[in-house]
């Protein structure tokens, strides 16, 4: 029996066997430490996607690494430290292709959850949109690398009877994916396959037919936070309380007007938002050039068009505090899924090459009236400065209305877990 | 072990994983898939596993290479010797592009990060032959001698060594005769604490660069248990700019063997291994000489040098171009015959290293200093130097000087004095232990080179290298070429350093096409401060700091690249580079 240890977490003392793992005595005790690789019974531990960072005896270092001994002092949650958690999570939002409305793995998914879990909104750094595959080709599951987020697990953990890896890391640095062995993925049973997309953090693995045994909503990560009191603390921002009229702005660049619809949502709450805003240049008004300064700009949807960069810059212009609504604005969401492809593939494979296109006939429309293309999709924040961002696919009514009240008014809001969503 | 008569043990067959595969890379210019499904079955692993390793090193390619494959530095040193001039020429006068092969299957031109050359740039090696100092009339030479089918061998250059400074008065420690055997001797007369005594009174610290006490890594293998132990020389000198174990495996391969055998001696150790970057197979053979006449001497092998019950023989292992394979349990990985990825620290090698048994780890640096300390004594030894601080250091000079090459200076020298030896042409800026060391200016240059202070930042403690920029060097250029290198040759397992050197090198792309503002210094800053703190090994943690501090010592340079005149309403964007695509279709 190993002996016992004192440490220190965040100040609180604890007790806990000599040599065990950080995360499990952490997790015993009621302490939150976020992580996506970290896994149970994998020794010794992965220590691949580092966002179980935290301070351990005053020096920077992974929780899942580290065995407790006598005396071990841990910082976990002081704002340093959350904020490199946070934008660790996010650098995996950059660097894959993750489009949370059109993956099989929504709900389930660990890293979508981290992202509620921290509080992820958009990611600091640029999407990096690389060109990844989707292979196809192992006989029972669907590898998806732009989800994949290189965590090992599978590499480690999923092998066949005979002790040979069916996945494995190939080449190095920001090329390195995870590839099946074909011939040992066969050999796996149907059992062994769903516990390898089960055990996939994201929904790189995906086994053909067993993808949507549960249904949206009723997922894992769908209604509850694991963080006790998630929603306790909020920065208060102190702004006057009396509730004058304010002027919004509202548009759909590159977007699908479903962030617009969702703002309906509210229902019978719109007659009393009524009586507090009035809309300038919105679709909901149809006013089509600004007639005021607006208090508030809702922007939906990113830049795919010269003509959404200008509406883009006029709202800068013309509005006090611009929102980025919902996840195409964010980062350029579902019609950035062109931006690994190049433009004039794009193109001809709309305009000319179609199979409903007689060959021969067509031309890829361009006039001076119309709107250039750009190269890629843009995310507002990249063409003007952008204050505050609402994620979700569409973001919930209830989450928008709070956002903007709060922003308007000062008025202090929570919002609950299942209306802040990805998808 | 080679050919030896111990054989007590013997390494599992995946050991052997990149001998085979740099067997068919060196035969048949790459590696087939049929030779995949070969090397799964020899070693019983799944194919993905062999496809792995292979597709880590990037001397390993799965299309063919090439009768003549040439790589070519793309240091930032041979960068600023002409490097473009050469590459151009090579394309010209072989018909391919770097990255292919030509048609006639006769040439192959790839690039790749420092060859350990940079006192003789620009440098290519060819079939892993060296040719150095290269200009247009040579490259247009070897290549027609090449293409008359003068093989690499018979017309390669043997590089210098440009020795060009050791402390006066014969007060080199490194590079004075070497007579095999007296440190052996001396060695005989003393119990391993004794030497574990004497290395902890020379206070040799890892001269790899982390400057960990010798002693403490060696009597903590000491005390393990397990058997058999291991010692390990790390001479994968990958970080760029350096070149001194180069130097020293040319002239003193046998200190660096008996280095070896003192440390097998001390912690009880029966195997040695040499790993040598692939980018020094023209060392290898002088290596395997030596190993084999201190074999014939009996000074390696079964009862070694006479010791009762001291079996030791070494070896040498090839690596097949990974930078991250100088990472010490990356090395470890690699020698395992898997990728080099480093691994966590669960534990420490001295406890479970190489095949999970205790492993001591040393630079080659570190090896030649622990046999000349033997030889000489410790007290003399502490002499040189300056207190805290004994002994000579080995440092590579390499950029605008007139005289690159290596000095052996006693720590204490100011960097003032250094550039002054090597005759600095209007020195501005000097990167110090290469890209994942830091850069200082030359407003510093009183600043001392020694083991101390570090963290009070008052000396400057140095892995082995100095890279000296004049003013027309372009900073962003070279922190681009840094970060170029980073992105390369990161392992990819975690994710601050996958995903955020490939941040980094777009960000700083911004600066160098004049995009920048002062948000995007400040989150440059910010964001490689958090690659540092969450890195999995030295490589993502120091991959930012350069460029950390070149923010902070060249902040007028910085202030002028920014775009200025920003105007509140817009980042830049560009409209008419973004519509660009699309006006190839105007009518």
């Amino acid at each position: 029996m190993a002996s016992m240890v004192n440490l220190t977490i965040d100040g609180k003392n604890f007790q806990a066997e000599e040599g065990k793992n950080l995360m499990l005595v952490a997790k015993e005790n009621g302490i939150f430490i976020p992580s996506l690789c970290y896994y149970e019974h994998i020794e010794p531990p992965l220590g691949s996607c580092r966002v179980c960072t935290c301070k351990i005896n005053g020096k920077y270092g992974p929780a899942c690494t580290e065995k407790v001994s006598e005396g071990l002092k841990v910082e976990v949650n002081n704002e340093e430290l959350k904020d490199t958690r946070k934008a660790l999570v996010e650098m995996m939002f950059a660097e894959g292709n993750h489009i949370c409305p059109a993956c099989e793995k929504s709900g389930n998914c660990d890293l979508q959850h981290m992202g509620y879990e921290l509080g992820v909104s958009s990611t600091r750094f640029p999407h990096l949109f690389k060109d990844r595959i989707i292979d196809y080709k192992p006989n029972r599951m669907v590898m998806e690398h732009n989800r994949c987020i290189k965590c090992l697990r599978c590499v480690v953990e999923v092998v066949t009877n005979d002790g040979k890896k069916v996945f494995n890391y190939l080449n190095r640095g920001n090329e390195t994916y995870v590839g099946v062995d074909y011939e040992q993925e066969a050999k796996l049973t149907e059992e062994e396959a769903i516990n390898a997309m089960k055990i996939c953090p994201t929904g790189a693995i995906i086994v053909r037919g067993a993808n949507m045994a549960e249904p949206f909503g009723d997922r894992k990560f769908d209604m509850e936070s694991v963080q006790k009191n998630y929603n306790e603390k909020k920065p208060k921002l102190n702004r006057p309380t009396a509730m004058e009229k304010k002027i919004v702005a509202t548009v759909s660049l590159a977007g699908c007007f479903g962030c617009h619809m969702s703002m309906l949502d509210i229902d019978t709450e719109l007659l009393d938002l009524i009586e507090l805003i009035s809309f300038d240049k919105s679709p909901l008004t149809d006013i089509k050039t600004f007639t005021n300064r607006c208090h508030i700009g809702l922007v939906e949807g990113g830049c795919c068009n010269s003509e959404n960069v200008e509406t883009l810059r006029k709202f800068r212009e013309h509005c006090d505090i611009l929102v980025a609504l919902g996840e195409c604005s964010i980062w350029g969401g579902l019609p950035s899924m062109r931006n690994s492809i190049p433009l004039s593939e794009c193109l001809e494979e709309a305009y000319l090459n179609s199979v409903t296109n007689e060959p021969g006939n067509n031309i890829i429309p361009y006039h001076e009236d119309l709107p250039k293309i750009l190269d890629r999709v843009y995310a507002c924040n990249e063409i003007v400065k952008i204050d505050y961002y609402i994620p979700g696919c569409p973001p919930d009514a209830n989450h928008i209305w709070k956002a903007v009240k709060n922003l308007l008014w000062g008025e202090e809001y929570s919002i609950l877990y299942s209306e802040f969503k990805y998808d | 072990m080679a050919d030896d008569t111990v054989k007590k043990f013997k390494e599992p067959g995946q050991t052997q994983m990149l001998n085979k595969l740099w067997e068919l890379q060196r035969s048949n210019g790459y590696i087939h898939d049929d030779d995949i499904k070969q090397l799964a079955q020899v070693f019983n692993l799944s194919e993905i596993e062999v496809e792995g390793v292979a597709s880590f090193y990037h001397f390993f390619h799965r299309k063919p290479t090439g009768k003549n494959t040439i790589y070519l530095n793309n240091s930032i040193v041979a960068d600023i010797k002409g490097f473009n001039r050469i590459k151009e020429t090579l394309e010209r006068e072989t018909g391919a592009t770097f990255g292919s092969v030509d048609r006639t299957g006769t040439f192959g031109l790839f690039l790749t990060p420092c060859i350990g050359l940079s006192d003789q740039e620009p440098s290519a090696l060819i079939n892993f032959y060296p040719f150095t100092n290269l200009n247009v009339i040579k490259v247009k030479d070897i290549i027609s001698k090449l293409k008359k089918g003068a093989t690499a061998e018979s017309i390669c250059d043997a590089p210098a060594d440009n020795i060009r400074y050791t402390p006066p008065d014969n007060k080199s420690v490194f590079f004075k005769k070497f007579v095999p055997g007296v440190a052996l001797a001396k060695m005989k007369k003393l119990w391993p604490a004794a030497v574990i005594k004497e290395i902890k009174k020379s206070e040799l610290a890892g001269r790899g660069g982390a400057y960990y006490p010798t002693w403490k890594k060696w009597n903590a293998a000491r005390v393990q248990a397990a058997l058999p132990k291991f010692v390990v020389c790390n001479a994968d000198e990958g970080e760029p700019g350096t070149f001194k174990d180069r130097v020293l495996m040319n002239t003193q391969a046998k200190s660096l063997i008996e280095g070896m055998i003192i440390c097998g001696y001390t912690i009880g150790a029966e195997y040695g291994i040499i790993y040598l970057r692939g980018e020094y197979w023209w060392l290898k053979h002088k290596l395997d000489a030596a190993i084999k006449e201190y074999r014939a001497a009996g000074l390696l092998g079964k009862e070694c040098s006479q010791i009762k019950d001291f079996d030791f023989d070494i070896r040498v292992q090839m690596g097949a171009g990974s930078y991250v394979c100088g990472e010490e349990t990356a090395l470890l990985e690699s020698l395992e015959g898997k990728r080099g990825e480093p691994r966590t620290k669960w534990f420490f090698p001295v406890e479970k290293g190489y095949l999970q048994l205790p492993t001591v780890i040393n630079n080659v640096e570190t090896f030649c200093a622990a046999a000349r300390i033997i030889e000489m004594g410790s007290a003399e030894y502490t002499q040189l130097g300056i207190p805290g601080s004994p002994g000579t250091k080995l440092i590579s000079v390499s950029g605008d000087c007139k005289l690159p090459g290596i000095y052996e200076i006693e720590w204490g020298m100011t960097v003032a004095e250094l550039l002054e030896l090597c005759e600095a042409d209007d020195p501005y800026y000097i990167q110090v232990s290469g890209p994942s060391g830091e850069c200082i200016s030359i407003k510093e240059k009183f600043r001392r080179i020694s083991m101390l202070d570090l963290l009070a930042r008052k000396d400057i403690r140095c892995g082995g290298s100095f890279m000296i920029f004049n003013k027309q060097r372009d900073l962003v250029k070279v922190l681009l070429n840094f970060s170029e290198f980073f992105k390369q040759e990161s392992c990819g397992i975690c994710t601050p350093c996958r995903a955020g050197n490939f941040i980094i090198q777009r960000k700083l792309k911004r600066l160098e096409n004049g995009l920048a503002n002062e948000t995007d210094l400040q989150e440059l800053k910010s964001w490689g401060t958090i690659m540092k703190n969450t890195s999995r090994c030295g490589l993502g943690k120091t991959a930012t700091n350069s460029l950390i501090y070149a923010m902070d010592k060249f902040h007028d340079y910085f202030a002028a690249k920014l775009d200025n005149d920003f105007n509140g309403l817009n980042l830049k964007f560009d409209m008419e580079a973004a519509t660009k695509d699309y006006e190839k279709y105007k009518i």
